[in-house]
């Protein structure tokens, strides 16, 4: 079974259609990315997805069960996370905090935590200081951390490592496979190299469209489509 | 025609209908009680069309309307009454009723239309009723709650006849009697209509546009190189101007000038009501919001005051249609057309028209 | 300079404001007996106020919604207080002071029920509709506080409606030659508690995380799970709950209160938020107590000045701070 399957979907902001037909499946496991252009309305598939920015047509199927139109709050609950790109963090709260509300009851798995610990030790340090006083490359580590922090099925992340240092890249990099050896990454990425590095399966969204759908290796190996499709000088 | 700026047929129509009973009021409906309701709608016509401009065309919420209005008054209700009745003290003190209004208008806005809208809302509203509370409390010079009560130039006298007929007594045209009254409600009737065409000239200008397009996306109008907070500001004292304007109308017209008149909230709110009912950002909703609501003001009481009447044998119902209980119903009408009718008559109308 | 300002934000920054004041008072008033009763006065009235704004401000901060209506829920606060208060009279004339508070505390606690009614009625029936519309949010909360102070005026009568003070909270307490009112030593207790529950609330509990991060952030917090909307009603209900209890308190205080008493205090709440800043509590209780504090020293050293001077003081921190002294980070 598909852990997600799109089909049809259209999304309105305002006045306008900024996804046009956006359709395609993402196999349980591994790493989806989606790739684009900017403004080519990956930042809103996701959003639709998540429910923030609901799709007035077409069908988002999450696991099999329809879930276009629910609340934000009951997608969360089925086991959507999202890791949006600009990491929506809590600045007024503590690393703590943050990842409290992260939990649906405000308790921690201790054996999670120390996981969660091993992969971002940064976090483990500034455990008590304020979300606010962090830097890029640490936000973005609470950001992926509070959406790891209870097991969830899929988990969606918008361009995680715009602005980092090439050191965090990797250890960034690190972090997903370890993830993705138990749950479905979404990945919305313009860093080609990291993308190819982590994905199995692959889209390309063009002006709100679904345009190609295959798997990252394929993909990799076909420098025409990429010129084509992304205008990459790789 | 579309220079105009918007608004069907049916709503020129009807705003010129009302005109041309404005014009005609004395003669059309004789009698004391039809034109000091004529006089009022057409100081109401200004008064709501400049805060059209304000709310409608720039999106700012103020509340400080009545204030400029009363200011307007004030100036020119203190300078008679401190002096003798006469044109100079008329002249200076609305004079300078005016350009407190614009010092005060650029003030506010300079220190407040920086924040946000919603802020600026709450500093009027504070800065307003300071300024009724200061009227009611320097009693010396502004009457307090009394207000004051002054003679304007002998001309405006209704004892003063424009011209004799041949028995010598004060002339009669179509059987209306020609006195100074008459000359004072077109002096009101003419200034109105003055004011009226500058502010209507105004939203069809380029200022107007750049206003819109402010209203619409301040972000973008600000990366298009406008200075948001220097337009809003300038509107801002501008229609304050044009408020105080209003005011110097009214106090000539009343020969009175108090709280109640001018800067009390009720004023505020049928001002709100005006603009809503008619039609924000149309300007022609000013002119049919006025007058509808300023005869509902002076008729509807007596209906009111006639089913209390009729139902008093019953529990509650006289209590709630006691013609002092006005504002019930006017907050009540107010909250349903911001709720199902935000486009007013003239929105609503000319979008019909549109569709067909 | 740049080291003085270090230092003051060491020491608590601006919310050192209401200390320097008052210290300045001393230097003006040089009577410490009179002193000390006027700064006692501008703390309970701070309190009341504190009560009546928070709600209008925690409001703000979580959903962005301004309710120019919001104290028409201190105006019923005071009438339903002043009203259980008049059926009363026994408890509150006897001689025990169990009775006497108790009195009161079921005053109170019928002031807070019927802001609790009011504030979810208000919530459902003329907020829900107009989120994210500020221009119509505006126009008809300022419809509803009209309709309200109506409504008061059909169901109390028009003309002003003594209030009952219980029997242990008349007179004043006397200590050498400094005089303290002992409804105001009440007044001040009772806003310290609430004060303290609502910082509580906002920073031990999850229900406050919730509040805390929603303030910053709605989306995400509905993003992990959680529904913001039913978190609205809960804080809108509080806030008008706080007020009406404000209301009831002020009901005492003045012993006299009328139907336009909720626009009055809607002007000098505004006031208290703006200087404060929107959106946190912390900011509102510095507003609150700077307004209280003003009024009462001006109001001694330039009676004539005290209504211009909360206006002054509104316009010099505009102009320092264009979003208040503390608001919420956004």
């Amino acid at each position: 079974m598909n852990a997600l399957e799109l089909s049809g979907v259209q999304t309105r902001i305002g006045r306008y259609d900024v996804l046009h037909d956006i359709s395609f499946s993402v196999p349980e496991g591994g790493v989806f990315v989606l790739l684009g252009r900017n403004g080519a309305g990956k930042t809103t598939t996701l959003r639709s997805i998540m429910g923030l920015r609901a799709p007035h047509a077409g069908s988002v199927r999450f696991r099999g069960e329809e879930i276009a139109g629910l609340h934000p709050s009951v997608i969360a609950r089925r086991g959507v996370a999202f890791v949006p790109e600009d990491m929506g963090i809590f600045r007024s709260l503590t690393v703590a905090e943050n990842m409290t509300l992260a939990t649906l009851r405000g308790r921690f798995d201790g054996a999670r935590l120390e996981w969660i610990h091993s992969l971002f030790p940064a976090l483990k340090t500034f455990w008590n200081s304020t979300a606010g006083g962090l830097s890029g490359g640490q936000k973005q580590m609470l950001a992926v951390a509070r959406a790891i922090i209870e097991p969830r099925a899929l988990i969606m992340i918008d361009e995680p490592t715009k602005g980092l240092a090439p050191a965090i890249v990797d250890a960034m990099a690190e972090a997903f496979r370890e993830i993705a050896r138990d749950t479905t990454i979404l990945l919305v990425e313009q860093n080609f190299e990291f993308a190819r590095s982590l994905g199995r399966d692959m889209g390309v969204i063009e002006d709100g469209r679904i345009v190609h759908t295959g798997t990252m290796a394929a993909f990799a190996e076909d420098r025409a489509l990429q010129t084509r499709l992304l205008s990459l000088s790789v | 025609m579309t220079k105009l700026g918007p608004g069907g047929w049916s709503v020129r129509l009807i705003v010129l209908a009302i005109g041309v009973a404005l014009l005609l009021a004395p003669f059309l409906f004789p009698g004391v009680r039809p034109i000091q309701v004529a006089a009022r709608i057409c100081v109401f016509i200004v008064l709501v069309a400049s805060y059209d401009l304000l709310i409608g065309y720039t999106g700012v919420v103020s509340f400080a309307h009545t204030m400029f209005f009363g200011l307007g008054a004030y100036g020119t209700a203190i300078a008679l009454s401190q002096s003798d009745a006469s044109w100079g003290a008329l002249l200076i003190g609305g004079a300078l009723g005016v350009l407190a209004a614009l010092v005060l208008a650029v003030l506010i806005g300079l220190l407040s239309l920086r924040v946000r809208a919603i802020f600026f809302a709450m500093v009027t509203l504070a800065v307003a009723s300071v300024a009724l509370v200061l009227a009611s409390q320097l009693s010396g010079l502004t009457g307090g709650e009394d207000g004051l009560t002054y003679s304007t130039p002998d001309l405006f006298s209704p004892a003063t006849p424009l011209w004799h007929d041949a028995a010598g007594k004060t002339a009669r045209l179509f059987g209306v009697r020609m006195d100074g009254q008459i000359l004072a409600y077109y002096l009101v009737f003419f200034c109105a209509l003055l004011l009226y065409l500058l502010l209507l000239r105004v939203t069809v200008s380029p200022l107007g546009t750049v206003l819109k397009a402010i209203r619409e996306n301040e972000a973008r109008a600000e990366a298009l190189g406008y200075r948001v907070v220097a337009y809003r500001t300038f509107v801002f004292g501008f229609t304050a101007v044009m408020a105080a304007l209003a005011g110097v109308l009214y106090a000539i017209w009343l020969q009175y000038t108090g709280p109640d008149t001018t800067l009390s909230f009720e004023i505020m709110v049928d001002i709100l009501l005006m603009v809503v009912i008619g039609g924000m950002g149309t300007m022609w909703g000013a002119v049919i919001g006025a007058a509808a609501l300023v005869m509902a003001q002076y008729y509807l009481r007596d209906v009111m005051q006639a089913a209390a009447g009729a139902t008093a044998g019953l529990p509650l119902l006289p209590a709630l249609l006691n013609p002092d209980r006005w504002l019930l119903w006017l907050g009540i009408a107010f909250i349903l057309l911001v709720y199902f009718f935000p486009a007013g008559i003239a929105g609503t109308l000319t979008r019909r028209e549109a569709r067909k | 300079m740049n080291q003085l300002s270090a230092t003051m934000t060491r020491l608590g920054g601006v919310n050192l404001l209401p200390l320097i004041v008052a210290l300045v008072a001393l230097a003006l008033i040089g009577a410490p007996s009179i002193w000390i009763t006027l700064t006692v006065a501008g703390l309970a009235m701070g309190m009341m106020l504190f009560l009546m704004a928070s709600g209008l401000s925690l409001v703000f901060g979580l959903m962005d919604v301004l309710n120019f209506g919001h104290s028409a829920f201190a105006s019923l606060g005071a009438f339903v207080a002043a009203t259980v208060l008049a059926h009363m009279s026994g408890w509150l004339g006897a001689d025990s002071w169990v009775l006497n508070l108790g009195a009161l505390a079921i005053a109170i606690a019928a002031a807070v029920g019927a802001g609790l009614i009011g504030g979810f009625l208000f919530e459902t029936v003329i907020i829900r509709p107009v989120y994210r519309d500020h221009l119509r949010q505006i126009l008809i909360t300022m419809g509803a506080l009209i309709v309200s102070e109506q409504l008061i005026i059909v169901v109390w009568g028009g003309s002003p409606l003594p209030v009952a003070r219980p029997k242990i909270l008349q007179g004043a307490f006397i200590w050498g030659d400094v005089s303290i009112e002992n409804y105001r030593i009440f007044a001040v207790v009772l806003g310290v508690m609430v004060y303290a529950g609502l910082y509580v609330l906002l920073n031990r509990t999850r229900v406050g995380l919730l509040i805390r991060a929603g303030v910053e952030n709605r989306e995400m917090v509905e993003a992990l799970g959680f529904r913001i909307g039913r978190l609205f009603i809960g804080v809108f209900m509080l806030g008008s709950a706080l007020a009406a209890m404000g209301g009831a308190m002020w009901a005492g205080y003045q012993q006299l209160i009328s139907p336009d008493m909720g626009a009055k205090m809607m002007i000098v709440v505004f006031i208290v938020v703006i200087i404060g800043g929107l959106g946190s509590i912390e900011g509102t209780l510095l507003g609150a107590l700077l307004v209280g504090l003003i009024d009462n020293y001006v109001g001694f050293l330039l009676p004539k000045a005290a209504l211009a001077s909360n206006m002054v003081l509104m316009m010099v921190i505009l102009m320092w701070r264009p979003n208040g002294l503390r608001p919420a980070a956004k």
